[in-house]
């Protein structure tokens, strides 16, 4: 067996869970800091604030996070009115397109197709948030008590977590969320939570591990420190770092994820209300008459998982000690 | 090994009963399918109280690792301790785990080598201070605040009130050291441990810590385990002096003695390797040859032989014996200066 590239690179003969497994331990390595934690995150916003990438990727999340929360008041039309349906001809035009008053024009329902993006963002920013939330909240708890406890408890978590890794995250999420017996929001919450958990938790780990062996958990270890005050003051808000970074880059996959299961039906059945992911799906059938109506959701959610990986990618770098110039 | 008949210290310090007692200490590192190693072979020493015993030796000679085990600090697996160390009239190798968490920092404390790393770098220095006395004197934050600022005060940090609120990046090097000896003496202990507490600093900060270090064994009957591999910090600190290699003690004398008469060829060795004002110009320092690495293992030869200048033919054949007591002795077959 080759020995296997420590870099991005993964040679051909590794198998799919273990690239992923090496990419995070990769991630989980980066942490281990010669600086301290606070004059690192320092330094760290010194280059950040220098750098276009993060700057570009700050500005698309903010935008993104702002309209999300204010879509409702902003949006010019109801999400669930049809404004344009009497313009909707079911054999010559059944997407009305734009005119006066409705920017992008409508959808085969004659619903105003930019006050749907709009609103569309709630959705897909609350799947991504509270997926992320979730999976972390679960990656942190296993990766704690692996990483914390070490010996059998530390072999069993992490194997569970290498078969969970093992399993390509979409069909892991897609297996996930048609066990549930009725879609909703939170089904695909849950399900998308599930695949993060394995990714934090081993990332965790790593970094608990690197902290055990660390001066300064020895030397509060000498200095009589309780297990439980090792573990949660000295341990864990130094593992934190790579955790938070991956957590920026896991809103992105999140976001993805989600309008990839909406788009395959496992997500809000209320057709009502708008999602990135269910619009697309909805595009198909009018792929070849109006592109545009696939183009516009595509977009959004090209662009805000862009942002939250611009600004996730930057904070890994300038936080990695490795790829400082 | 050694007679265990009690003879006073006569090399200053405290002459009472031994407050901690190492004998014949052996830790034996071992990874499934491996050979074993024994980083400490056989280690036995006293310290009283108000005493400072140094232990000296080459990277590898097994000085950290014989603190760590008295400390109950090693690994959880992969080694295994032998034999004793009594402090206070119990055995620290045999307490139980919470036991021993109770001794750590309050009987006992631990400097270690690199302050900065020793030192939990997103905790303010005062919470690193109070969380030992709220941990071992049941203070509230409240109450311990303003201790570890008289703390902070005692071991020479100015300003100590707004240090309290400063993370270690903020500190200098020397700085850093002082509030790492503040966290180890916030409980009084009476036995302080201090691993190479000087090699990660500037040479004049290096001075100021053993000053104060000295000072405060003074001041507060302390005894101190000092850890070093310099001989010069030896020279100023310690009542008594162990050399160790590969793991045994192979000298051990007061200080005087020791720098004035070594015995044995590796004590030679370290003392000529120090850099002298008075040597001439251009001569070269003389070294010890080779590295730990070249050992002969214990059990058929003394371990330095191969890199004795002084070796004869026992040396490679047999274990050479200690020759001495408690206090003075060596373990070699062809000692400087001729047999006892």
């Amino acid at each position: 067996m080759d020995k296997i590239d420590q870099t991005d690179e993964p040679t051909r003969r590794t198998s799919y869970g273990q690239r992923r497994k090496d990419r995070i331990d990769a991630l989980a390595a980066a942490s281990i800091d010669e600086e301290p934690g606070i004059s690192l995150i320092r330094s760290a916003w010194k280059r950040l604030r220098r750098n276009p990438i993060f700057l570009v990727g700050l500005a698309i999340t903010v935008a993104f996070v702002v309209l999300a929360a204010i879509a409702p008041w902003i949006a010019p039309w109801d999400v669930t009115a049809s404004p344009l349906l009497d313009k909707v001809r079911p054999q010559t035009n059944p997407v009305p397109g734009p005119e006066p008053g409705h920017l992008l024009g409508g959808d085969d329902r004659g619903r105003d197709l930019f006050s749907r993006l709009l609103v569309g963002s709630r959705q897909t920013l609350v799947v991504g948030v509270f997926a992320t939330l979730f999976g972390l909240l679960g990656g942190l708890t296993l990766g704690t008590i692996a990483g914390a406890l070490g010996g059998w408890v530390d072999s069993l978590v992490m194997r569970i977590v290498d078969v969970l890794l093992s399993v390509p995250s979409l069909l892991l999420a897609f297996t996930v969320a048609s066990l549930a017996r009725e879609p909703s929001q939170w089904t695909l919450i849950i399900a998308i939570a599930i695949v993060q958990v394995p990714i934090f938790a081993r990332l965790l780990r790593g970094a608990m591990l690197a902290q055990r062996s660390s001066d300064h958990v020895l030397a509060a270890r000498s200095l009589g420190v309780r297990p439980w005050a090792i573990v949660f003051r000295h341990m864990l808000p130094n593992a934190m770092g790579p955790v938070i970074v991956q957590a920026t880059l896991s809103l992105a996959v999140a976001i993805i994820d989600a309008a990839a299961l909406s788009f395959l039906g496992l997500g809000n059945p209320d057709q009502r209300q708008p999602e990135w992911g269910q619009m697309l799906g909805l595009a198909q059938r009018y792929i070849s008459e109006a592109p545009h109506l696939a183009f516009y959701p595509a977009g959004c959610i090209i662009v805000v998982a862009l942002g939250f990986t611009l600004m996730g990618e930057s904070l890994r770098e300038a936080l990695d000690p490795k790829s400082r110039r | 090994m050694t007679q265990q008949t009690h003879r006073p210290s006569q090399f200053g310090g405290g002459s009472a009963e031994p407050l901690l007692s190492v004998r014949d200490l052996r830790v034996t590192f071992q990874r499934h399918g491996e050979e074993a190693f024994h980083a400490v072979d056989g280690v036995s020493f006293d310290v009283r109280p108000g005493q400072t015993v140094g232990l000296v030796g080459e990277s590898g000679c097994g000085k950290s690792v014989t603190s760590l085990a008295i400390m109950g600090l090693l690994p959880d697996r992969g080694n295994h301790v032998e034999g004793t160390a009594v402090f206070d009239g119990e055995d620290l190798l045999t307490l139980s785990r919470s036991a021993m968490r109770d001794r750590r920092g309050s009987d006992i404390a631990m400097i270690f080598q690199d302050p900065l790393s020793s030192l939990n770098p997103v905790v303010t220095i005062g919470r690193q201070v109070t969380e030992v006395m709220e941990r071992h004197q049941g203070l509230s934050r409240k109450e311990a605040t303003p201790k570890a600022a008289d703390l902070l005060e005692r071991v020479g940090i100015p300003d100590p009130k707004a240090r309290l609120a400063n993370y270690p990046h903020q500190l200098s090097g020397g700085m850093r050291q002082r509030a790492l000896i503040a966290m180890a003496l916030a409980c009084n202990p009476r036995l302080l441990i201090a691993d190479e507490p000087t090699t990660a600093l500037d040479v004049t900060i290096q001075a100021q810590i053993l000053a104060l270090l000295k000072e405060l064994v003074v001041d507060t009957g302390t005894a101190l385990v000092m850890i070093t591999h310099d001989l010069g910090v030896v020279a100023g600190l310690c009542d008594e002096v162990n050399v160790l290699y590969g793991g045994k003690v192979v000298e051990r004398g007061g200080r005087h003695g020791l720098f004035k008469n070594p015995r044995h060829p590796y004590t030679v060795g370290l003392l000529n390797s120090i850099p002298r004002l008075d040597a001439v110009r251009g001569e070269k320092l003389s070294p010890v040859p080779g590295s730990v690495a070249d050992n002969l293992p214990w059990t058929s030869a003394c371990a330095f032989a191969p890199r004795c200048s002084n070796a004869i033919a026992p040396c490679t054949q047999e274990t050479p014996q200690w020759d001495g007591d408690e206090v003075v002795g060596f373990r070699c077959f062809n000692p400087m200066g001729g047999p006892r």
